[in-house]
């Protein structure tokens, strides 16, 4: 991925940001710049209010990965999954901090800020959202 | 140096989940990693996954401090981080710890690096730039995700984890009353540009080193305040082990008392720039209202930073619950094993690297 394409997309891989419709109050991520659901699309245009993620939600389905995408061997097996979020928008995200045996669906997630990949040991390191489990506290060793 | 008006607005810490024992570390190395442990007052250390750095600790820190301080990341005028493992060797950390909690793009930022004292001296401009009226809030983090090589002393202390303080005029959970610095050219430990792992002076880096720094600095704000130290409720020190901080406690004539909250390094291992200041926020976790607080920060190279805090009456309504306690990140972990930690790391040579 070229470095401006994923500059352009930190607002959203940063910081959760997203789009409501001023009608029918739904939230789109990524934001859109209309309004699909409402039957005359086009009085949404220019008023979609822009808006964050609260980056609380729930596992709706999930796979555990074991053949890893480039950049991802150092964390096979890991997990991917599709998070609904409490304000709507279904997001596909990493689990992470957890063993892939306790993911199940209804898990209970929010958004950890992590280092998504690197573009070589010189290149640029692409940063933005996983999601760990809302609360856990493994006792220390 | 006295300080009128100033003080922390809101604090936050983050340290990774994952843990390794002195233990495990030594039977890879043929060391009694037990009795390592106990003489560096380590139990464990923190590591980090390798989808973190110190741009995701900073970040995850300074948005707990955000939450519980119910901050506008607008009102956020300078944001400094200072880290000796910033990921890249030019492009600032601080520029996106920044655009990730909205603060951007009205504020200045900049990383600092003074080994493991760069957050407290990013505090001192913090509360230079509030002070004198230039800014409304200032951040000042302190955070790493430190190495020592593989086989070396460091290797069983040096671990992951950063505290992230809101400086500003009030509201203010905690007054600070006065800093002080005393700084030399003691060259005890130290990373050449492009250099892997740092290396040190062994011995060197206590008495004239950390001891030395610590026990002046101490001393001078003491007499600057007119303070001594059973005046203080709590006092934080560096902590690049256990040990260290206790010895220079009672050098000082502090008891274990005092202490107990500011000494975390013993379950997390030395987070290098955020360990004073995890430090703090666990005493500021415990705190109440009058409480005052001595801290005590130390980077090699060598310089100390000490703080006079108060704790104010804001503390017992201070939203402390938010984000993991600093006491949870001491009780809890997963444990890893040394093969483990390794991979984590970047330990180990991949085909084609």
């Amino acid at each position: 991925m070229s470095v401006a394409r994923f500059w352009r997309e930190t607002l959203r891989r940063y910081n959760l940001g997203a789009s409501k419709c001023p009608d029918c109050e739904t939230v789109f991520f990524p934001p859109r710049p209309v309004c699909p659901r409402c039957a005359v699309h086009r009085k949404s245009i220019a008023k979609m209010e822009p808006c964050q993620l609260s980056g609380h939600g729930k596992v709706y389905s999930y796979t555990i990965v074991h053949e890893a995408a480039d950049g991802f061997e150092m964390q096979v097996p890991y997990v991917l999954a599709m998070v609904q979020m409490s304000e709507g928008p279904m997001l596909t995200g990493q689990i992470v901090d957890v063993e892939p045996s306790q993911v199940k669906e209804g898990l209970e997630v929010k958004a950890s800020f992590r280092k998504l990949r690197e573009e070589g040991e010189g290149g640029v390191i692409h940063y933005g959202y996983k999601f760990a489990p809302a609360s856990q506290a493994p006792k220390a060793p | 140096m006295k300080a009128a008006g100033v003080g922390i607005v809101s604090y936050g810490t983050y340290v990774p989940r994952y843990r390794i024992t002195p233990d495990e570390i030594g039977k890879v190395w043929g060391v009694d990693g037990k009795a390592m442990g106990k003489n560096l007052n380590i139990h464990s250390k923190s590591v980090p996954s390798p989808d973190e750095d110190t741009i995701t600790i900073s970040t995850e820190a300074l948005r707990v401090a955000i939450a519980r301080g119910k901050i506008d990341p607008r009102d956020i005028g300078a944001l400094y981080v200072g880290s000796e493992s910033h990921p890249y060797a030019v492009k600032p950390t601080a520029t996106v710890v920044a655009q990730a909690i909205g603060a951007t793009p009205s504020l200045t930022a900049a990383d600092f690096e003074f080994a493991c004292k760069a957050g407290t001296a990013a505090i001192q401009v913090c509360m230079g730039m509030v002070s004198s009226g230039m800014i409304k809030y200032g951040v000042a983090i302190g955070s790493d995700t430190s190495q020592g090589a593989p086989g070396d002393a460091l290797e069983y202390s040096a671990s992951a984890g950063g505290g992230a303080f809101i400086i500003g005029k009030g509201p203010v959970i905690a007054r600070i009353d006065a800093t002080s610095s005393y700084t030399t050219d003691t060259p005890d430990f130290w990373r050449r540009e492009g250099q892997r792992y740092p290396s040190h002076g062994g011995r060197f880096t206590g008495e004239p080193a950390f001891f030395r720094h610590v026990t002046e600095c101490a001393k001078r704000i003491m007499s600057e305040q007119g303070t001594k130290p059973s005046d203080y409720q709590y006092v934080v020190f560096h902590q690049p082990n256990g040990k260290f901080p206790q010895r220079a406690g009672k050098m000082l004539g502090f008891t274990d008392d005092q202490m107990r909250y500011g000494l975390v390094t013993p379950y997390i291992g030395n987070t290098y720039s955020g360990a004073a200041l995890i430090g703090l926020a666990n005493v500021l976790d415990h705190a109440k209202p009058g409480d005052h607080v001595l801290v005590v920060g130390y980077g090699s190279g060598a310089g100390s930073d000490a703080f006079d805090i108060t704790v104010t009456d804001e503390i017992a309504t201070y939203d402390r619950s938010t984000g993991t306690p600093v006491q949870e990140s001491l009780e809890s972990g997963t444990p890893l094993t040394y093969a483990v930690y390794a991979k984590f790391r970047g330990k180990i040579r991949l085909s084609g690297s």
